[in-house]
């Protein structure tokens, strides 16, 4: 194998890695919600791109650079989320799948066609002052972008690490999703709960999203693809990992670059799918997961 | 069944028969599209409303069989007749091999939606890179105008219209019959419980496994017939999630596990779906009739989450106590 | 339905280094009932998801008439003659009581009709006949656990197994289902082997009682026997009261 060609790899892995990152924050919202509600989010997608906007919107007409936009984003995100899931969301928490699933689709399809009615299908992008700095390692380049999307993306992680191993509601909340009835039984406010967890969720894709449009540009129709990464990065790192999901992510960023680089670049979700297939039938948990945590 | 309820039935038969001698173009294009809906419809409530197996990637199925007939069709001259037998045990083949390896594996609910997903998409991708289907780019049918084909499907709408009434009659029939027999009582067990359907000796994993290679096959047959009737075929979106989605809506909207669910949904959708085209096309805003539908589904999914024909039934005295 | 010789030999299950259960031997004649009882997480649930085919053992064998059917199915041991009840009853709560003894019964009758018929004459059986249209899971638990039996026997077996049928049963309740078990055993020989802690049930229904703890057997009599026997009463029984 050639220099070039191994240089192109490790660009490739470090490039893919970078945007792991913040597939793994979004992941990560998704891991939350699912993990413990075991709600089936089928909005996860359409989610990440309503934050993409809100933070393209908040750069192109108040100038705002999206990592300042970001906190703001997911204080909304919170917000929405927690009122979403108290008066729309519970009836529906003991319900068949088909039944949330249905639900979540309204709920998607809504809001992306919202999006879709207000911004139009035309593909919005920002530029940053610091579009085109980059980072220098050896021969290795990295996009200032991407690494201060990655960096943000840590840091958010970490805060939620904090959240769910060090406060009383984050423990609590682990608590529930362990075991419902008990928590009942020592006076834990399930629904409450809930509804913070998907507000924190929720928080966590409105992150992600504020991230994502400084690495690539959003349209509508981005949303179900969103989804579906989710998906495949949650189970393939894990339910109820927060380790997993970050990891996932990761997995999933640097196979895609990677698939970009030696296959056609329609293919690269491809190699996804195939991942999902074999963990789904021979690892069900997932990397990170526990064996009964399904 | 109630005689009120099989006189209606009776009269909806030969409105449809009678149809297209007095209904206009575009009023038969819709009866075709709610009549399509029915049937796939039906075809996944089978695995979903009877079985209880949650399919989301049911594209797979249809995308196939119209990918294979429209193929011989295309490259070999074989018409759809005949075709469509091979297309049929190639969607088998697949539905066999996503029902094996997730029930082998123990996958249920959200874990095997997710399995039926990623073989679809998979299945996307790959057409979109194969030659032989015309990638991307899509395979086309040749139309010929002036002709009335049945042996191979090329035609005016009339003729589609009965092609797709029988397969709707059809498969409202089999199903009557597989409710009434002893695989279909199986499956509402398995549906209900599967661990006490195997403790009084029903063979769970080959009764899913019926669900899953009949339901196939009979996606399967909507798939050729689509691709007839529109001449085109584009992976983008004949294994869409979207198209996925489609099909599981008007069982799920009419009611899951009832016979007629399936096509009250279809109506009910279809209807629905002319109707805010309508009203959105006066106002020109990109996606304004998807924003009707979504807040449709909602209503109903909140209101009548068991599906608009149990609850209609009822009002109507039409009900025996499942159907 | 005549009753089928059930015989355990050297049965060990372990799951994942944790032995739940360990060399339980003991016989079923025809026709008996026979009660297996001992304090909760002794295993015998395990037991009887070994006999009934739910795992397969890490140790020994279950053979019925002669027949190992240990490592088997469900469906397929439900095929050789055992039915089944379950300790926290699984009735097909959207379907009609009917419906659910009718799916039973297309086990041995695969004709919709005959099965159907031969379901409502068990329902007669266990006065379940009048609410036979009513969906299962609107059913009062004694209802539902009539409901169990009668789906089990749908199915024609050999050998019933009832695992903790009586639980939650008021008094007068559990005499009503030890009569109908005690007339079903003598009208048609079918032998049962019932898990229990209602020792009312025990006392009168059992001929013969084997005791486990911690996954092994302790014990074995006739009930009066198996009452006095020390290790019984240490572990589970208790002490006997001053005369």
């Amino acid at each position: 194998m050639s220099q070039d060609f191994l240089l192109s790899l490790a660009q490739a892995i470090t490039k893919g890695l970078l945007t792991g990152m913040v597939y793994g924050l979004m992941a990560l919202g998704l891991s939350v919600i699912f993990g413990v509600m075991r709600v089936v989010n089928f909005a996860h997608g359409e989610m990440m791109v309503v934050g993409m906007y809100l933070s393209w919107a908040a750069f192109e007409y108040a100038g705002i650079n999206p990592l300042f936009s970001l906190p703001v984003i997911a204080v909304i995100f919170f917000g929405v989320g927690y009122v979403l899931q108290r008066g729309l969301i519970q009836p529906f928490i003991n319900r068949p799948e088909h039944q949330q699933f249905l639900l979540l689709l309204a709920v998607a399809t809504l809001v992306v066609n919202a999006c879709l009615a207000i911004v139009g299908p035309d593909s919005r992008g920002i530029q940053l002052d610091s579009q085109f700095d980059s980072y220098e390692l050896g021969p290795l380049v990295f996009d200032a972008v991407r690494v201060h999307a990655a960096i943000a993306a840590v840091v958010i992680a970490g805060l939620l690490w904090f959240f769910f191993t060090r406060t009383r509601i984050g423990k609590a909340i682990r608590a529930a999703a362990d075991n419902h009835m008990g928590a009942l039984v020592v006076g834990l406010d399930v629904r409450k709960l809930y509804a913070i967890t998907f507000g924190v969720g929720a928080a966590c894709v409105g992150a992600a999203g504020a991230l994502m449009i400084t690495i690539v540009p959003v349209t509508p129709f981005l949303a179900a693809e969103y989804t579906l990464l989710a998906f495949v990065i949650v189970i393939v790192g894990g339910l109820g990992s927060m380790t997993g999901a970050l990891l996932g992510g990761l997995l999933i960023g640097v196979s895609e670059a990677v698939a970009g680089l030696l296959l056609e670049p329609s293919l690269k979700s491809m190699f996804s799918f195939g991942l999902l297939i074999v963990v789904l039938l021979l690892r069900p948990q997932g990397l990170m997961g526990r064996k009964d945590s399904r | 069944m109630k005689t009120r309820a099989l006189v209606t039935l009776a009269a909806l038969l030969v409105f449809l028969v009678a149809a297209p001698a007095f209904l206009g173009g575009y009023a038969l294009s819709v009866l075709i599209l709610v009549l399509y809906f029915a049937y796939v419809g039906q075809a996944w409530n089978i695995m979903m409303g009877f079985a209880g197996q949650l399919s989301l990637g049911h594209a797979l199925y249809a995308g196939l069989g119209g990918y294979v007939a429209a193929g011989l069709y295309t490259h070999y001259g074989i018409g759809p007749w005949a075709g469509v037998f091979v297309a049929v045990a190639a969607a088998v083949v697949a539905g066999g091999v996503v029902g094996a390896l997730g029930f082998r594996f123990s996958l249920a609910g959200v874990y095997f939606a997710l399995l039926t997903i990623a073989f679809a998409e998979f299945t996307r991708i790959g057409f979109d890179n194969w030659a032989w289907a015309g990638g991307s780019g899509g395979m086309f049918l040749k139309v010929e105008r002036g002709v009335s084909d049945l042996v191979n499907l090329r035609g005016g709408p009339t003729m589609f219209y009965y092609v797709i009434l029988a397969m709707a009659v059809g498969i409202f029939v089999l199903c009557r019959l597989l409710l009434e027999s002893r695989l279909g009582r199986y499956w509402l067990a398995i549906r209900e419980d599967a661990e006490a359907a195997q403790a009084v000796g029903v063979p769970v994993f080959w009764c899913k496994m019926l669900a899953v290679t009949i339901s196939a096959a009979l996606t399967a047959l909507a798939g050729v017939w689509n691709a007839f009737y529109y001449n085109n075929l584009f992976p983008e979106t004949a294994f869409a999630m979207g198209r996925s989605i489609e099909m599981t809506l008007s069982p799920i909207i009419g009611g899951l596990g009832t016979l007629f669910g399936p096509l009250v949904g279809a109506v009910v959708l279809t209807g629905l779906g002319e109707l805010f085209t309508d009203i959105s096309d006066q106002f020109h805003i990109p996606g304004l009739k998807q924003i009707f539908y979504g807040l449709a589904l909602l209503v109903i999914i909140m209101y009548r989450p068991a599906g608009v024909w149990p609850w209609l039934a009822a009002r109507l005295g039409f009900t025996e106590r499942d159907k | 339905m005549s009753g089928a010789r059930l015989e355990l030999a050297g049965l060990g299950k372990s799951f994942r280094g944790l032995r739940a259960v360990h060399d339980v031997s003991f016989t079923v004649p025809a026709g008996a009932i026979h009660a297996l009882i001992g304090p909760n997480g002794a295993g015998k649930t395990t037991i009887f998801n070994m006999i009934a085919g739910v795992y397969a053992p890490s140790a020994g064998t279950v053979s019925l008439d002669g027949r190992q059917i240990s490592g088997l199915r469900p469906d397929r041991v439900c095929h050789a003659g055992v039915g089944r009840t379950f300790q926290i009853v699984k009735p097909f709560k959207g379907l009609s009581v009917l419906e659910n003894v009718t799916i039973g019964a297309l086990h041995r009758r695969p004709r919709l009709a005959e099965a159907r018929a031969a379901a409502e004459d068990i329902l007669k059986r266990l006065g379940l006949h009048d609410r036979r249209h009513q969906l299962a899971e609107n059913l009062t638990l004694p209802d539902r656990k009539r409901l169990e039996v009668a789906r089990a026997l749908a199915t024609e077996p050999k050998l019933l197994l009832l695992d903790e049928v009586m639980a939650g049963l008021r008094p007068t309740e559990v005499d009503v289902m030890v009569a109908f078990l005690r007339e079903l055993n003598a009208e048609t020989g079918l032998t049962v082997l019932l898990i229990e802690h209602v020792m009312r049930a025990v006392m009168a229904l059992a001929a013969h009682v084997t005791v486990v703890s911690y996954g092994e057997k302790i014990a074995e009599g006739t009930p009066a026997e198996i009452s006095r026997h020390q290790a019984v009463l240490d572990v589970y029984l208790g002490e006997e009261e001053p005369a």
